[in-house]
Protein backbone atom coordinates (compact mmCIF):
# COMPACT_ATOMS: atom_id res chain seq x y z
CA UNK A 1 0.00 0.00 0.00
CA UNK A 2 1.20 3.49 -0.82
CA UNK A 3 -0.03 6.44 1.15
CA UNK A 4 0.39 10.14 0.51
CA UNK A 5 -0.02 12.03 3.78
CA UNK A 6 -0.59 15.80 3.42
CA UNK A 7 2.01 16.13 0.70
CA UNK A 8 3.19 19.51 -0.47
CA UNK A 9 5.91 20.46 -2.91
CA UNK A 10 7.29 23.91 -3.56
CA UNK A 11 10.17 24.01 -5.99
CA UNK A 12 13.31 26.07 -5.38
CA UNK A 13 12.08 28.80 -7.73
CA UNK A 14 8.95 29.24 -5.61
CA UNK A 15 6.41 27.50 -7.82
CA UNK A 16 4.05 25.36 -5.86
CA UNK A 17 3.58 22.08 -7.74
CA UNK A 18 1.44 20.42 -5.07
CA UNK A 19 -0.44 22.16 -2.28
CA UNK A 20 -1.85 19.57 0.08
CA UNK A 21 -2.38 16.09 -1.27
CA UNK A 22 -3.49 12.96 0.56
CA UNK A 23 -4.37 9.60 -0.95
CA UNK A 24 -4.36 5.88 -0.28
CA UNK A 25 -3.31 3.52 -3.07
CA UNK A 26 -4.38 -0.02 -2.24
CA UNK A 27 -1.91 -2.82 -2.97
CA UNK A 28 -2.26 -4.89 -6.12
CA UNK A 29 -4.41 -2.34 -7.87
CA UNK A 30 -3.79 0.25 -10.52
CA UNK A 31 -4.20 3.88 -9.51
CA UNK A 32 -4.18 6.39 -12.33
CA UNK A 33 -3.33 10.02 -11.69
CA UNK A 34 -4.86 12.00 -14.50
CA UNK A 35 -4.83 15.70 -15.24
CA UNK A 36 -3.59 18.38 -17.61
CA UNK A 37 0.02 19.45 -17.63
CA UNK A 38 0.90 21.42 -14.52
CA UNK A 39 -1.40 19.45 -12.23
CA UNK A 40 1.57 17.92 -10.42
CA UNK A 41 0.84 14.32 -11.40
CA UNK A 42 4.39 13.47 -12.43
CA UNK A 43 5.77 15.23 -9.35
CA UNK A 44 3.49 13.08 -7.19
CA UNK A 45 4.55 9.91 -8.99
CA UNK A 46 8.23 10.70 -8.62
CA UNK A 47 7.84 11.14 -4.87
CA UNK A 48 7.26 7.40 -4.50
CA UNK A 49 10.83 6.54 -5.53
CA UNK A 50 12.27 9.80 -4.20
CA UNK A 51 13.13 11.27 -7.57
CA UNK A 52 11.40 14.24 -5.96
CA UNK A 53 11.29 14.79 -2.21
CA UNK A 54 8.18 16.51 -0.85
CA UNK A 55 8.58 19.84 0.93
CA UNK A 56 5.86 18.90 3.38
CA UNK A 57 4.17 15.67 4.40
CA UNK A 58 5.13 12.04 3.95
CA UNK A 59 4.91 9.26 1.40
CA UNK A 60 4.61 5.83 2.98
CA UNK A 61 5.08 2.42 1.41
CA UNK A 62 3.61 -0.28 3.65
CA UNK A 63 3.66 2.21 6.53
CA UNK A 64 7.36 3.06 6.10
CA UNK A 65 8.16 6.68 5.28
CA UNK A 66 10.22 6.61 2.08
CA UNK A 67 12.27 9.55 3.42
CA UNK A 68 13.87 7.10 5.86
CA UNK A 69 15.05 4.86 3.05
CA UNK A 70 18.24 5.08 1.02
CA UNK A 71 17.31 6.67 -2.32
CA UNK A 72 19.35 4.35 -4.49
CA UNK A 73 18.17 1.18 -2.74
CA UNK A 74 14.58 2.40 -2.83
CA UNK A 75 14.73 3.05 -6.59
CA UNK A 76 16.19 -0.37 -7.25
CA UNK A 77 13.21 -1.92 -5.47
CA UNK A 78 10.60 -0.08 -7.56
CA UNK A 79 9.91 -0.52 -11.25
CA UNK A 80 9.88 2.70 -13.27
CA UNK A 81 8.62 3.08 -16.81
CA UNK A 82 8.79 6.47 -18.46
CA UNK A 83 7.76 8.24 -21.61
CA UNK A 84 10.11 7.52 -24.54
CA UNK A 85 11.18 4.40 -22.60
CA UNK A 86 14.38 6.09 -21.33
CA UNK A 87 16.57 3.19 -22.39
CA UNK A 88 20.35 3.45 -22.27
CA UNK A 89 21.35 3.96 -25.92
CA UNK A 90 24.78 2.38 -25.46
CA UNK A 91 23.51 -0.92 -24.11
CA UNK A 92 21.82 -3.73 -25.94
CA UNK A 93 18.17 -4.43 -25.24
CA UNK A 94 18.97 -7.43 -23.07
CA UNK A 95 21.51 -5.43 -21.03
CA UNK A 96 19.05 -2.59 -20.61
CA UNK A 97 16.58 -5.02 -19.10
CA UNK A 98 19.25 -6.67 -16.96
CA UNK A 99 20.55 -3.33 -15.64
CA UNK A 100 18.66 -3.26 -12.36
CA UNK A 101 19.41 -6.92 -11.66
CA UNK A 102 23.09 -6.28 -12.19
CA UNK A 103 22.91 -3.20 -9.94
CA UNK A 104 21.32 -5.43 -7.32
CA UNK A 105 24.29 -7.78 -7.56
CA UNK A 106 22.65 -10.63 -9.48
CA UNK A 107 25.32 -12.51 -11.45
CA UNK A 108 25.56 -12.01 -15.18
CA UNK A 109 24.19 -15.36 -16.28
CA UNK A 110 21.15 -15.31 -14.02
CA UNK A 111 20.47 -11.66 -14.92
CA UNK A 112 20.47 -12.57 -18.63
CA UNK A 113 18.21 -15.57 -18.15
CA UNK A 114 15.70 -13.61 -16.15
CA UNK A 115 15.83 -10.75 -18.65
CA UNK A 116 15.09 -13.08 -21.55
CA UNK A 117 12.17 -14.49 -19.60
CA UNK A 118 10.69 -11.07 -18.90
CA UNK A 119 11.15 -10.00 -22.54
CA UNK A 120 8.92 -12.92 -23.45
CA UNK A 121 6.45 -11.93 -20.76
CA UNK A 122 6.00 -8.49 -22.32
CA UNK A 123 5.62 -10.05 -25.74
CA UNK A 124 8.86 -8.94 -27.32
CA UNK A 125 10.55 -11.12 -29.90
CA UNK A 126 13.74 -12.29 -28.17
CA UNK A 127 15.65 -11.99 -31.43
CA UNK A 128 15.60 -8.24 -30.69
CA UNK A 129 17.50 -8.78 -27.45
CA UNK A 130 20.91 -8.19 -28.99
CA UNK A 131 19.88 -5.01 -30.82
CA UNK A 132 20.52 -1.50 -29.60
CA UNK A 133 17.49 0.59 -28.58
CA UNK A 134 17.85 2.91 -31.57
CA UNK A 135 17.26 -0.09 -33.85
CA UNK A 136 13.80 -0.67 -32.37
CA UNK A 137 10.47 1.00 -33.08
CA UNK A 138 8.89 3.24 -30.46
CA UNK A 139 6.44 0.55 -29.44
CA UNK A 140 9.16 -2.08 -29.14
CA UNK A 141 11.28 0.30 -27.06
CA UNK A 142 8.35 0.86 -24.76
CA UNK A 143 7.93 -2.89 -24.29
CA UNK A 144 11.59 -3.05 -23.34
CA UNK A 145 10.93 -0.21 -20.89
CA UNK A 146 8.11 -2.21 -19.32
CA UNK A 147 10.30 -5.33 -19.23
CA UNK A 148 13.02 -3.35 -17.45
CA UNK A 149 10.46 -2.13 -14.93
CA UNK A 150 9.27 -5.66 -14.25
CA UNK A 151 12.52 -7.61 -14.29
CA UNK A 152 13.20 -7.46 -10.55
CA UNK A 153 9.62 -8.50 -9.89
CA UNK A 154 9.00 -5.35 -7.81
CA UNK A 155 5.82 -4.88 -5.82
CA UNK A 156 5.41 -1.38 -7.15
CA UNK A 157 5.50 -0.21 -10.75
CA UNK A 158 5.57 3.52 -11.51
CA UNK A 159 4.50 4.45 -15.02
CA UNK A 160 4.90 8.05 -16.19
CA UNK A 161 2.89 8.53 -19.40
CA UNK A 162 4.52 5.40 -20.79
CA UNK A 163 2.37 5.22 -23.88
CA UNK A 164 2.19 8.94 -24.58
CA UNK A 165 4.72 8.97 -27.40
CA UNK A 166 3.60 5.98 -29.49
CA UNK A 167 1.01 6.02 -32.24
CA UNK A 168 -2.62 5.23 -31.35
CA UNK A 169 -2.64 1.69 -32.72
CA UNK A 170 0.48 0.69 -30.83
CA UNK A 171 -0.82 2.50 -27.75
CA UNK A 172 -3.97 0.43 -27.93
CA UNK A 173 -1.93 -2.74 -28.12
CA UNK A 174 0.34 -1.76 -25.24
CA UNK A 175 -2.62 -0.82 -23.07
CA UNK A 176 -4.24 -4.21 -23.61
CA UNK A 177 -0.89 -5.84 -22.94
CA UNK A 178 -0.59 -3.98 -19.65
CA UNK A 179 -4.07 -5.12 -18.60
CA UNK A 180 -3.13 -8.70 -19.38
CA UNK A 181 0.15 -8.38 -17.45
CA UNK A 182 -1.57 -6.81 -14.48
CA UNK A 183 -4.15 -9.62 -14.39
CA UNK A 184 -1.22 -12.05 -14.21
CA UNK A 185 1.23 -10.17 -12.01
CA UNK A 186 -0.91 -8.19 -9.58
CA UNK A 187 1.43 -5.25 -9.07
CA UNK A 188 0.68 -2.03 -7.27
CA UNK A 189 0.75 0.30 -10.24
CA UNK A 190 0.84 4.07 -10.14
CA UNK A 191 0.11 5.34 -13.63
CA UNK A 192 0.26 8.95 -14.80
CA UNK A 193 -1.51 10.16 -17.92
CA UNK A 194 -3.32 13.16 -19.35
CA UNK A 195 -5.64 10.90 -21.33
CA UNK A 196 -8.92 10.25 -19.52
CA UNK A 197 -9.78 7.30 -21.76
CA UNK A 198 -6.50 5.65 -20.86
CA UNK A 199 -7.19 6.39 -17.18
CA UNK A 200 -10.64 4.78 -17.34
CA UNK A 201 -9.32 1.77 -19.26
CA UNK A 202 -6.43 0.98 -16.92
CA UNK A 203 -7.39 2.37 -13.54
CA UNK A 204 -9.04 0.52 -10.69
CA UNK A 205 -8.87 3.84 -8.92
CA UNK A 206 -8.78 7.07 -10.92
CA UNK A 207 -7.63 10.36 -9.40
CA UNK A 208 -8.58 13.45 -11.36
CA UNK A 209 -6.30 16.37 -10.53
CA UNK A 210 -6.67 20.10 -10.97
CA UNK A 211 -3.73 22.49 -11.11
CA UNK A 212 -1.46 22.35 -8.06
CA UNK A 213 -2.20 18.74 -7.17
CA UNK A 214 -5.72 19.50 -5.97
CA UNK A 215 -7.89 16.39 -6.11
CA UNK A 216 -11.04 17.01 -8.11
CA UNK A 217 -12.37 13.49 -7.62
CA UNK A 218 -11.22 10.01 -6.63
CA UNK A 219 -13.16 6.90 -7.58
CA UNK A 220 -13.60 3.99 -9.90
CA UNK A 221 -14.26 4.93 -13.51
CA UNK A 222 -17.89 3.93 -13.06
CA UNK A 223 -18.32 6.08 -9.97
CA UNK A 224 -16.81 9.07 -11.71
CA UNK A 225 -18.98 8.71 -14.79
CA UNK A 226 -22.10 8.03 -12.72
CA UNK A 227 -21.64 10.97 -10.41
CA UNK A 228 -18.99 13.49 -11.41
CA UNK A 229 -18.11 15.67 -8.43
CA UNK A 230 -18.44 18.99 -10.23
CA UNK A 231 -18.39 20.80 -13.54
CA UNK A 232 -14.60 20.53 -13.78
CA UNK A 233 -14.78 16.75 -13.63
CA UNK A 234 -17.80 16.64 -15.91
CA UNK A 235 -15.91 18.65 -18.49
CA UNK A 236 -12.58 16.83 -17.99
CA UNK A 237 -14.25 13.46 -18.42
CA UNK A 238 -16.07 14.79 -21.45
CA UNK A 239 -19.60 14.30 -20.16
CA UNK A 240 -20.49 17.68 -21.57
CA UNK A 241 -19.37 16.60 -25.02
CA UNK A 242 -21.32 14.58 -27.47
CA UNK A 243 -19.35 11.36 -27.52
CA UNK A 244 -20.13 10.39 -23.91
CA UNK A 245 -23.86 11.22 -24.07
CA UNK A 246 -25.34 8.05 -25.44
CA UNK A 247 -28.87 6.99 -26.17
CA UNK A 248 -30.44 3.91 -27.65
CA UNK A 249 -32.26 3.83 -30.97
CA UNK A 250 -33.99 0.91 -32.55
CA UNK A 251 -33.22 -0.08 -36.15
CA UNK A 252 -34.83 -3.15 -37.71
CA UNK A 253 -35.25 -4.82 -34.33
CA UNK A 254 -31.70 -4.15 -33.15
CA UNK A 255 -31.07 -1.65 -30.40
CA UNK A 256 -28.09 0.47 -31.30
CA UNK A 257 -26.25 3.02 -29.19
CA UNK A 258 -25.92 6.48 -30.64
CA UNK A 259 -24.03 9.44 -29.17
CA UNK A 260 -25.25 13.02 -28.99
CA UNK A 261 -23.60 13.91 -32.27
CA UNK A 262 -25.64 11.25 -34.00
CA UNK A 263 -22.73 8.84 -34.45
CA UNK A 264 -23.63 5.16 -34.00
CA UNK A 265 -21.08 3.72 -31.59
CA UNK A 266 -22.28 0.19 -30.89
CA UNK A 267 -25.00 -2.36 -30.28
CA UNK A 268 -26.87 -2.87 -27.00
CA UNK A 269 -26.96 -6.50 -25.92
CA UNK B 1 64.79 8.45 -51.28
CA UNK B 2 68.50 7.62 -51.23
CA UNK B 3 68.85 9.81 -48.19
CA UNK B 4 66.04 7.90 -46.49
CA UNK B 5 67.60 4.51 -47.36
CA UNK B 6 70.92 5.63 -45.87
CA UNK B 7 69.35 7.10 -42.75
CA UNK B 8 66.48 4.68 -42.02
CA UNK B 9 67.73 3.89 -38.52
CA UNK B 10 68.03 7.53 -37.62
CA UNK B 11 64.54 8.31 -38.95
CA UNK B 12 63.08 5.35 -37.07
CA UNK B 13 64.72 6.51 -33.84
CA UNK B 14 63.31 9.98 -34.34
CA UNK B 15 59.89 8.53 -35.18
CA UNK B 16 59.96 6.50 -31.98
CA UNK B 17 60.75 9.52 -29.83
CA UNK B 18 58.10 11.47 -31.73
CA UNK B 19 55.54 8.79 -30.88
CA UNK B 20 56.61 8.85 -27.27
CA UNK B 21 56.62 12.66 -27.02
CA UNK B 22 53.11 12.87 -28.48
CA UNK B 23 51.45 9.80 -26.95
CA UNK B 24 52.15 10.81 -23.36
CA UNK B 25 50.61 14.30 -23.66
CA UNK B 26 47.61 12.93 -25.57
CA UNK B 27 46.86 10.33 -22.90
CA UNK B 28 47.61 12.63 -19.96
CA UNK B 29 45.67 15.49 -21.54
CA UNK B 30 42.63 13.26 -21.99
CA UNK B 31 42.79 11.84 -18.48
CA UNK B 32 43.15 15.29 -16.91
CA UNK B 33 40.64 17.09 -19.12
CA UNK B 34 37.74 14.64 -18.88
CA UNK B 35 37.08 15.12 -15.16
CA UNK B 36 37.49 18.90 -15.52
CA UNK B 37 35.04 18.92 -18.41
CA UNK B 38 32.62 16.78 -16.43
CA UNK B 39 32.88 19.16 -13.50
CA UNK B 40 32.50 22.23 -15.72
CA UNK B 41 29.36 20.78 -17.23
CA UNK B 42 27.86 20.09 -13.80
CA UNK B 43 28.58 23.62 -12.56
CA UNK B 44 27.34 26.08 -15.17
CA UNK B 45 28.70 29.04 -13.20
CA UNK B 46 32.25 27.69 -13.28
CA UNK B 47 31.97 26.40 -16.83
CA UNK B 48 32.66 29.76 -18.45
CA UNK B 49 35.60 30.41 -16.16
CA UNK B 50 37.20 27.00 -16.69
CA UNK B 51 36.77 27.13 -20.44
CA UNK B 52 38.24 30.65 -20.57
CA UNK B 53 41.31 29.56 -18.60
CA UNK B 54 41.72 26.65 -21.00
CA UNK B 55 41.34 28.98 -23.97
CA UNK B 56 43.96 31.40 -22.64
CA UNK B 57 46.44 28.56 -22.01
CA UNK B 58 46.11 27.52 -25.62
CA UNK B 59 47.07 30.98 -26.87
CA UNK B 60 50.53 30.85 -25.23
CA UNK B 61 52.96 30.38 -28.14
CA UNK B 62 54.50 26.93 -27.94
CA UNK B 63 58.12 27.94 -28.42
CA UNK B 64 57.88 30.51 -25.65
CA UNK B 65 56.18 27.95 -23.46
CA UNK B 66 58.96 25.39 -24.04
CA UNK B 67 61.53 27.99 -23.04
CA UNK B 68 59.74 29.32 -19.94
CA UNK B 69 58.78 25.93 -18.52
CA UNK B 70 62.22 24.95 -17.14
CA UNK B 71 62.18 28.01 -14.88
CA UNK B 72 58.66 27.18 -13.69
CA UNK B 73 59.01 23.46 -13.05
CA UNK B 74 62.78 23.33 -12.50
CA UNK B 75 63.67 20.93 -15.29
CA UNK B 76 66.81 21.10 -17.39
CA UNK B 77 66.56 23.37 -20.43
CA UNK B 78 67.01 20.43 -22.82
CA UNK B 79 64.80 17.94 -20.94
CA UNK B 80 62.08 16.24 -23.04
CA UNK B 81 59.87 16.69 -19.97
CA UNK B 82 59.44 20.34 -20.96
CA UNK B 83 57.91 19.32 -24.25
CA UNK B 84 55.74 16.66 -22.65
CA UNK B 85 54.45 19.02 -19.97
CA UNK B 86 53.81 21.87 -22.38
CA UNK B 87 51.99 19.63 -24.83
CA UNK B 88 49.95 18.13 -22.02
CA UNK B 89 48.85 21.63 -21.07
CA UNK B 90 47.81 22.31 -24.68
CA UNK B 91 46.03 18.96 -24.86
CA UNK B 92 44.11 19.78 -21.68
CA UNK B 93 43.35 23.25 -23.03
CA UNK B 94 41.70 21.83 -26.16
CA UNK B 95 40.17 18.80 -24.52
CA UNK B 96 38.44 20.56 -21.62
CA UNK B 97 36.05 22.32 -23.96
CA UNK B 98 35.38 19.12 -25.92
CA UNK B 99 34.81 17.23 -22.69
CA UNK B 100 32.38 19.83 -21.35
CA UNK B 101 30.51 19.72 -24.67
CA UNK B 102 30.63 15.93 -24.62
CA UNK B 103 28.96 15.67 -21.24
CA UNK B 104 26.48 18.34 -22.25
CA UNK B 105 25.54 16.21 -25.28
CA UNK B 106 24.28 13.37 -23.09
CA UNK B 107 20.48 13.55 -23.21
CA UNK B 108 19.06 14.57 -19.79
CA UNK B 109 16.12 12.11 -20.04
CA UNK B 110 18.58 9.22 -20.27
CA UNK B 111 20.37 10.42 -17.16
CA UNK B 112 17.06 10.87 -15.40
CA UNK B 113 16.06 7.34 -16.40
CA UNK B 114 19.37 5.96 -15.17
CA UNK B 115 18.90 7.63 -11.80
CA UNK B 116 15.32 6.43 -11.56
CA UNK B 117 16.31 2.84 -12.27
CA UNK B 118 18.73 2.97 -9.36
CA UNK B 119 22.19 4.00 -10.56
CA UNK B 120 24.24 5.52 -7.75
CA UNK B 121 25.94 8.83 -8.71
CA UNK B 122 29.42 7.39 -9.25
CA UNK B 123 28.14 4.37 -11.16
CA UNK B 124 26.08 6.66 -13.34
CA UNK B 125 29.06 8.90 -14.10
CA UNK B 126 31.28 6.02 -15.19
CA UNK B 127 28.85 3.62 -16.82
CA UNK B 128 26.31 5.99 -18.34
CA UNK B 129 27.65 9.53 -18.70
CA UNK B 130 31.18 8.66 -19.78
CA UNK B 131 30.23 6.16 -22.51
CA UNK B 132 27.47 8.40 -23.82
CA UNK B 133 29.86 11.34 -23.92
CA UNK B 134 32.16 9.05 -25.92
CA UNK B 135 31.45 10.15 -29.48
CA UNK B 136 32.04 13.86 -28.74
CA UNK B 137 35.05 13.02 -26.55
CA UNK B 138 36.46 11.04 -29.45
CA UNK B 139 35.98 13.94 -31.85
CA UNK B 140 37.89 16.16 -29.42
CA UNK B 141 40.61 13.61 -28.90
CA UNK B 142 41.20 13.36 -32.64
CA UNK B 143 41.86 17.10 -32.77
CA UNK B 144 44.17 16.82 -29.77
CA UNK B 145 46.09 13.93 -31.31
CA UNK B 146 46.72 15.63 -34.63
CA UNK B 147 47.57 18.94 -33.00
CA UNK B 148 49.98 17.32 -30.55
CA UNK B 149 51.82 15.36 -33.23
CA UNK B 150 52.37 18.56 -35.14
CA UNK B 151 53.40 20.57 -32.06
CA UNK B 152 56.02 18.04 -30.99
CA UNK B 153 58.13 19.10 -33.95
CA UNK B 154 58.58 22.57 -32.42
CA UNK B 155 60.45 20.79 -29.64
CA UNK B 156 63.30 20.22 -32.13
CA UNK B 157 64.04 23.94 -31.90
CA UNK B 158 64.97 23.58 -28.25
CA UNK B 159 66.99 20.43 -28.90
CA UNK B 160 64.50 17.71 -28.06
CA UNK B 161 64.95 15.12 -30.82
CA UNK B 162 61.95 14.00 -32.85
CA UNK B 163 60.90 14.01 -36.49
CA UNK B 164 61.01 17.81 -36.33
CA UNK B 165 64.78 17.53 -35.98
CA UNK B 166 64.80 16.57 -39.67
CA UNK B 167 63.47 20.08 -40.42
CA UNK B 168 66.08 21.88 -38.40
CA UNK B 169 68.93 19.68 -39.59
CA UNK B 170 67.75 19.60 -43.18
CA UNK B 171 67.36 23.38 -43.19
CA UNK B 172 70.83 23.88 -41.80
CA UNK B 173 72.48 21.50 -44.26
CA UNK B 174 70.24 22.54 -47.16
CA UNK B 175 68.97 18.97 -47.50
CA UNK B 176 65.47 19.10 -49.05
CA UNK B 177 64.85 15.31 -49.03
CA UNK B 178 65.52 15.25 -45.31
CA UNK B 179 62.95 18.04 -44.70
CA UNK B 180 60.45 16.21 -46.91
CA UNK B 181 60.93 12.96 -45.01
CA UNK B 182 60.24 14.90 -41.81
CA UNK B 183 57.00 16.34 -43.18
CA UNK B 184 55.83 13.01 -44.57
CA UNK B 185 56.71 11.21 -41.35
CA UNK B 186 54.74 13.66 -39.23
CA UNK B 187 51.71 13.59 -41.52
CA UNK B 188 51.73 9.79 -41.59
CA UNK B 189 52.04 9.62 -37.82
CA UNK B 190 49.13 12.02 -37.40
CA UNK B 191 47.05 9.91 -39.79
CA UNK B 192 48.02 6.74 -37.94
CA UNK B 193 46.82 8.22 -34.65
CA UNK B 194 43.59 9.33 -36.26
CA UNK B 195 42.90 5.92 -37.81
CA UNK B 196 43.73 4.23 -34.51
CA UNK B 197 41.35 6.49 -32.60
CA UNK B 198 38.54 5.95 -35.08
CA UNK B 199 39.01 2.20 -34.92
CA UNK B 200 39.13 2.28 -31.13
CA UNK B 201 35.89 4.27 -31.23
CA UNK B 202 34.19 1.64 -33.40
CA UNK B 203 35.30 -1.14 -31.08
CA UNK B 204 34.45 0.66 -27.84
CA UNK B 205 31.23 2.30 -29.07
CA UNK B 206 29.52 -0.12 -31.41
CA UNK B 207 26.20 1.53 -30.58
CA UNK B 208 27.27 4.81 -32.08
CA UNK B 209 28.00 5.18 -35.74
CA UNK B 210 31.42 6.72 -35.48
CA UNK B 211 31.18 7.38 -39.18
CA UNK B 212 28.72 10.12 -38.34
CA UNK B 213 31.06 11.97 -35.99
CA UNK B 214 32.59 15.03 -37.62
CA UNK B 215 35.84 14.25 -39.38
CA UNK B 216 37.19 17.23 -37.58
CA UNK B 217 40.66 15.97 -36.75
CA UNK B 218 42.65 17.15 -39.69
CA UNK B 219 40.26 19.74 -40.98
CA UNK B 220 40.21 21.75 -37.77
CA UNK B 221 43.95 21.66 -37.52
CA UNK B 222 44.41 22.90 -41.05
CA UNK B 223 41.76 25.56 -40.55
CA UNK B 224 42.80 26.85 -37.17
CA UNK B 225 46.19 25.35 -36.55
CA UNK B 226 48.64 26.57 -34.01
CA UNK B 227 52.33 25.80 -33.84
Amino acid sequence: MIEYRSIGKTFADGTEAVGDFSLMLPSRTTTVLVGSSGCGKTTLLRMVNRMVDPTRGQVLIDDVDVATRNKVQLRRSIGYVMQHAGLLPHRKVIDNVATVLRLNGVDRKEARDRSYAVLETVGLDTSLATKYPSQLSGGQQQRVGVARGLVTDPNILLMDEPFGAVDPIVRDELQRELLRLQAELDKTIVFVTHDIDEAFLLGDQVVILRQGGVVAQVGTPKEIIASPADDFVRSFVGLDKGHRRLHVEERDGTRIVVDATGKATGVLE
Amino acid sequence: MTWFRDNTDKVMDLLLSHVWLSAVPIVLGFVIAVPIGWYANRHPRLRGFLLSVAGVLYTVPSLAFFLILPTIIGTGILAPTNVVVALTVYAVAIMVRSAADAFESVPPPVLDAATATGFAPAGRAFTVELPLAGPVLLAGLRVVAVSTVSLVSVGALIGVSNLGSLFTEGYRTDNTPEILIGVIGIVLLALAYDVLLVLAGRVLMPWSSTRATPRSGLRRLVGGGHA
